[in-house]
């Protein structure tokens, strides 16, 4: 039996279903913000055709990339990529108990656990760039400030993420621990950490390259790292080494994505 | 009402039942489950708990391991009374019962043998009771025994979710051993699993529970297995009480096919109408 369907069937059903009112007013809505938004940012296509020569200008004095400095500036990177490491392994140390307190069925009380997905969610929504200025005020300017906004930053991602994570194992090999009268620490190391732990790394991994990301910003507000090597290039109207910066920090991080990409997929 | 094990306490003159249940109830809602339910497990006793889905058979095992609260009633299990313990109180009460489960329950990206050592837990904490490769040589060596006990030694450092399900069942066995229990409850031990890994496990149990003297209390819709490995068996059904009744193995003169007829789930359970029990005298 053949199923194409008879014409006037087709003909008979709706090609769209008639919004409500709800919807109308929505979309109407969401337009008009689009809109007002676009007349707040200053953008005018006279604007854009007249920034044109000035982005050609500019592009044209960035080559060729200038390699004298770049042996210091592969060192600045270094250090970039070393506070992204350090930065990275401490929120990952801290966020493992601020995930145990935050996760359900292993916070030890509903309040304690608000408390500690409260903090994590603070320190997810608050920007690194932003603690990097809090850090810089408070241990000075350098790669410590840097090292602690990354550290805080990798909480509010890893904290949720662990959490998540140990939610989500199975409740059995759970239930079988606590009726064989194992301790709370007891249960969350035999039961819940080792089923946890392909998503415990994953997440790792991916911190890593996101901390390796952030951290050549943070150098912008004098945390540290090869950011402030950039702000200072572009300052100077020092254009070719501009690039020669640019180039070295996009090397990194792809370089750091791929590795850890092909690092999680083998472990997944 | 179901008549007590302590006719059989006193003829032998134990001394008091392992599990000892009296008046309890339990209702979900609206649903009464259990209702004065007295019941009594004499030290060494393997009883069969049997009965249609949803009459409260592993609710009552849950009870006794204090996994689901009695309405009412009291349940004093090994000189405890279950009701008042919490906290370090409950956890080593807890400690003292073994239980299987219907789902085997091992942690699946660890070895059989981290998953024996987890067992334990019942009497020792810390990082040396998390993994077989943290484990005390003491410790590691009666993992071993008790995995050489449910014939898987050999399997020792292959990780639970490559075994199959009977050796799943079997390793969590061989945890429950580990555990040194002083009494074993099973929930439908041998439900998913095909019907010679399901005998192999029950017969497992049944051997290395006797050996040992220990209480076996088991839930079982494989009525083969209820009539096999069982002192006594007690039916639990949906009467007007909500209580069941108590078949005497010895004194049952019917097959599988007939005791399954007895406690046959009703086609619709009804949270209103509460079919009575089929009386026992049928049966003998």
């Amino acid at each position: 039996m053949s199923l194409s369907a008879s014409p006037r069937l087709a003909a008979t059903t709706d090609r769209f279903a008639r919004p409500s009112a709800t919807t109308f007013i929505g979309t109407f809505l969401a337009l008009a913000l689009v809109i007002w938004s676009f007349s707040g940012s200053e953008l005018s296509a006279e604007k854009l055709i007249r920034g044109v020569p000035y982005m050609g200008n500019i592009l044209g004095r960035m080559f060729p990339p200038d390699l004298s400095r770049l042996d210091s500036i592969l060192w600045s990177l270094a250090t970039t990529f070393q506070m992204a490491v350090s930065g990275c392994v401490l929120g990952l140390i801290l966020s493992f108990p601020l995930a145990v307190l935050a996760a359900e069925g292993l916070s030890p009380h509903p309040i304690v656990r608000t408390l500690a997905r409260g903090l994590i969610a603070f320190f997810r929504t608050v920007p690194d760039l932003i603690w990097a200025l809090f850090f810089v005020i408070a241990v000075g300017l350098g790669p410590a400030a840097g090292v602690l906004a990354l550290m805080i930053d990798t909480i509010g991602y890893a904290g949720r993420f662990f959490a998540e994570a140990m939610e989500e194992t199975d409740k059995g090999p759970r239930e079988a621990l606590s009726t064989i009268g194992a301790s709370k620490t007891g249960l969350i190391f035999s039961a819940v950490v080792p089923n946890a732990m392909p998503s415990f790394i994953a997440t790792s991994l991916f911190c890593v390259e996101k901390a390796t990301r952030a951290s050549v910003v943070l150098g912008l507000v004098g945390a540290g790292g090869i950011g402030v090597e950039l702000k200072v290039a572009f300052d100077l109207f020092d254009y070719d080494t501009a690039l020669t910066i640019i180039l070295a920090v996009f090397a990194l991080v792809v370089a750091v994505e791929q590795i850890g990409g092909s690092l999680r997929r083998r472990i997944i | 009402m179901i008549p007590t094990g302590s006719d059989t306490t006193a003829t032998t003159g134990e001394p008091s039942p392992v599990v000892a249940i009296s008046g309890v109830s339990k209702s979900f809602g609206p649903r009464r489950i259990l209702h004065g339910l007295d019941l009594a497990v004499p030290a060494g006793e393997s009883l069969a708990l049997i009965g249609a889905n949803g009459t409260g058979k592993s609710t009552l095992l849950r009870m006794i391991v204090r996994l689901a609260e009695a309405d009412a009633g009291q349940i004093r299990v090994l000189g405890e009374t279950v009701g008042g313990l919490r906290g370090i109180a409950l956890k080593r009460f807890r400690a003292r019962v073994g239980v299987v489960f219907q789902k085997h329950n091992l942690v699946a990206r660890l070895s059989a043998l981290s998953n024996v050592v987890h067992g334990v837990q019942s009497r020792q904490s810390g990082p040396r009771a998390w993994a077989q490769s943290l484990a005390t040589a003491e410790v590691r060596e009666e993992a071993m025994a008790c995995l050489d006990a449910v014939g898987l030694a050999d399997k020792a450092m292959q990780r639970a979710d490559s075994l199959s399900g009977g050796q799943s069942q079997r390793v969590a066995i061989a945890r429950m051993l580990m555990q040194r229990p002083e009494l074993v409850l099973a929930d439908e031990p041998d439900a998913s699993l095909d019907p010679r890994a399901g005998r192999e496990v029950m017969e497992l149990l049944f051997r290395l529970t006797r050996d040992k003297g220990l209480s076996l209390i088991f839930v079982s819709h494989h009525m083969a297995h209820a009539l096999r490995f069982s002192d006594r068996i007690v039916g639990l059904g949906r009467s007007e009480s909500g209580g069941g009744i108590a078949l005497d193995r010895r004194a049952l003169h019917c097959n599988e096919a007939e005791l399954a007829a007895f406690f046959e789930a009703p086609d619709e359970p009804s949270d209103n109408i509460e079919p009575a029990t089929r009386p026992l005298a049928v049966l003998t």
